[in-house]
């Protein structure tokens, strides 16, 4: 039989460290740029999340009024970064950090 | 039954500064969508843009008067603080901005790139940076931080005809989303650990209550610590640093060096002066380690580099670390030697960018040192300025830079930081070596048989590139000439509280 147990906040809290832990070694080790796009989204979702559950734990409303300021912000990156990546793009037909490689030293 | 919503009471002379610049720059882009290509346009829109930072800078100096006869402005919610500290680096960050804009009217149109909306993302950019000057509440740096870099993560990329640039715009890109995304998880866990993103709050919760499990708050201010330190360009948080800085047009290279830098450590001297004074046992470490990390790699680094860019781009990283030891030390003295380090570094920086955008032609892609041999013998002003600015950087007496790594030595040696000391005199000499080869190479002729002689064309400078130039030379040797009120404003600058 599975025991009983009751779903506390710090399971979400370890979701959430879960899912920005793969954010952060997506970013880091994956090449194409739309990935670590996602992986930076990924992240900031994970944060929200921790807030949500900190809001709960801590019975406090503005930990879910923060989660919102993290969406519009969130939203302006996807526009700005999403049209840096078409005007590369539009160079060069790929779009993989290897290939960033004009800047070294 | 909803209880009505009450709205916080706002003081708005006290964010006018912020939202001066915002305007202007929503003007020039709805002037650009009016009046199209006209050739108005252009010159309309330096006029608002040099009026928005102007009428900014003039309400700094109001509330510099309001302030220093009261005390400091607490508003919307205590979410915004009006200091003596936030209005000292907002006047920095003004002087930064405005040099970028006068040095970018010349800039854009030998490039090219006449594009209004190049001007306003400077400004937006700008009132980021001022929000970040006087936050005083977690989530208000976080947003200052957003506002202030996604319009520089299109300026790097601003030059479109250049893959360089683009590349720096989206390393930048990013790194930065990176860097944000780590300082929020820091926000959050210090939220749940004090249960308050306001930094007074903060302060006041961990002064009364004593925490069963430090962890979770622990592991917020190192999150927080490597958000910023990424926004400084802090080792080991540099990587972006010289491709970004190297890629990007030149001015927005000037200003992301200056603006930014101040931006950043506004938010890190005050987050962590005044919200975690009572964990600096916990933090100075790390800060030692960033400031000692620093201080080695941005000198050593530079040293083998070839392009002036890339080595102006490292000896801004050591210049950090000199930042740091201020800020090392948490006491008001440190503060005080960071704050006039920053002013000072902010005019050598943007002086010495300011160069190499009137020095090279059209491309801006020619920055390598040997582009740079005889520079002083065919245009013997600009090559003389960016001597003066590299050994004003080097800390030669007699200017600003001499005065800035004074005052943060001796921080350092009353704060027994004597580690820090002996480090931070060892970089200054490592890197003087660097920047005497680039003074040494302004002043040999360049071969003749070179097929590269890029700087052939000798044209006048305009007279905007020319002011920011005479600006930024004179505001070095005045603070090494006449210290005193500078650092007399440093220090009524560091009262935080």
């Amino acid at each position: 039989m599975i025991a009983a147990f009751t779903i506390t906040p710090s399971f979400y809290l370890i979701l959430a460290a879960i899912l920005f832990s793969i954010g952060a070694v997506g970013l880091l080790v994956r090449r194409n740029v739309i990935v670590m796009f996602m992986c930076v989204e990924l992240m900031l979702n994970a944060v929200n999340l921790t807030f949500v559950s900190f809001a709960k734990a801590l019975n406090d409303v503005g930990g879910q009024v923060l989660v919102f300021f993290t969406l519009v912000v969130a939203a302006a990156e996807v526009a700005v970064g999403l049209g840096i990546i078409v005007a590369i793009f539009r160079r060069r037909r790929d779009a993989t950090a290897d290939d960033l490689r004009t800047l070294e030293g | 039954m909803t209880p009505p919503i009450s709205t916080p009471s706002i003081n708005w002379l006290a964010i006018s500064p912020e939202i001066a610049l915002a305007a202007a720059g929503v003007v020039m882009v709805m002037l650009r969508s009016v009046l199209r290509r006209r050739p108005i346009t252009m010159p309309l829109c330096v006029v608002v843009a040099i009026s928005g930072v102007v009428a900014a800078g003039a309400v700094e100096y109001r509330l510099w008067q309001v302030v220093d006869h009261h005390r400091a402005i607490s508003t919307v919610a205590g979410m915004v603080r009006v200091d003596l500290f936030g209005i000292f680096l907002g006047v920095v960050v003004l002087g930064a901005t405005l040099m970028t804009l006068l040095l970018s009217v010349a800039y854009l149109r030998r490039e090219g790139l006449d594009a209004p909306e190049y001007l306003a993302l400077v400004l937006l950019s700008a009132a980021g940076m001022l929000a970040m000057t006087t936050a005083n509440d977690l989530i208000v740096v976080f947003l200052a931080l957003e506002v202030l870099s996604i319009p520089l993560y299109v300026l790097a990329a601003f030059d479109r005809r250049r893959l360089s640039s683009q590349e720096a715009g989206i390393k930048y890109f990013v790194l930065g989303a990176f860097s944000s995304a780590i300082f929020l998880y820091g926000v959050a866990l210090t939220y749940g650990a004090t249960g308050t993103t306001s930094l007074t709050g903060i302060a006041s919760f961990l002064a009364h209550n004593t925490l069963l499990d430090q962890g979770t708050l622990l592991a917020g201010i190192a999150f927080l610590l490597v958000g910023l330190g990424f926004k400084v360009a802090a080792v080991p948080f540099h990587m972006w640093t010289p491709d970004v800085y190297q890629g990007a047009p030149t001015p927005i290279t000037a200003f992301m060096s200056a603006a930014t830098k101040a931006a950043g450590f506004a938010a890190l001297l005050r987050v962590f002066g005044v919200a975690f004074p009572l964990y600096r046992a916990d933090w100075r470490p790390a800060v030692f380690a960033l400031a000692v990390l620093s201080l080695v790699v941005g000198s050593v680094a530079a040293v083998v580099q070839t392009d002036v860019k890339r080595m102006l781009a490292y000896s801004s990283i050591a210049h950090a670390g000199y930042i740091l030891i201020g800020f090392q030390t948490a006491t008001s003295r440190g503060r005080e030697a960071a704050l006039l380090y920053l002013f000072v570094y902010s005019f050598m920086t943007v002086g010495a960018f300011a160069v190499l955008t009137v020095a090279t032609r059209r491309g801006d892609d020619r920055h390598s040192l040997d582009d740079y041999r005889g520079l002083a013998l065919e245009r013997p002003i600009v090559g003389g300025l960016l001597i003066f600015f590299v050994l004003a950087q080097a800390g030669i007496p007699f200017t600003g830079g001499f005065i800035a790594k004074l005052e943060v030595f001796s921080a350092a040696a009353q704060a027994h930081q004597y580690v820090l000391l002996v480090i931070g005199v060892l970089a200054a000499v490592v890197t003087a070596y660097f920047y005497l080869r680039i003074a040494y190479t302004v002043l040999t002729p360049g071969e003749e048989t070179s097929s590269a002689k890029p700087l052939e064309t000798p044209r006048r400078v305009d007279v905007w590139s020319g002011l920011v130039l005479v600006a930024c030379a004179a505001l070095v040797l005045v603070v090494g000439v006449v210290p005193g009120v500078f650092v007399h404003w440093a220090r009524d600058a560091t009262f935080l509280l």
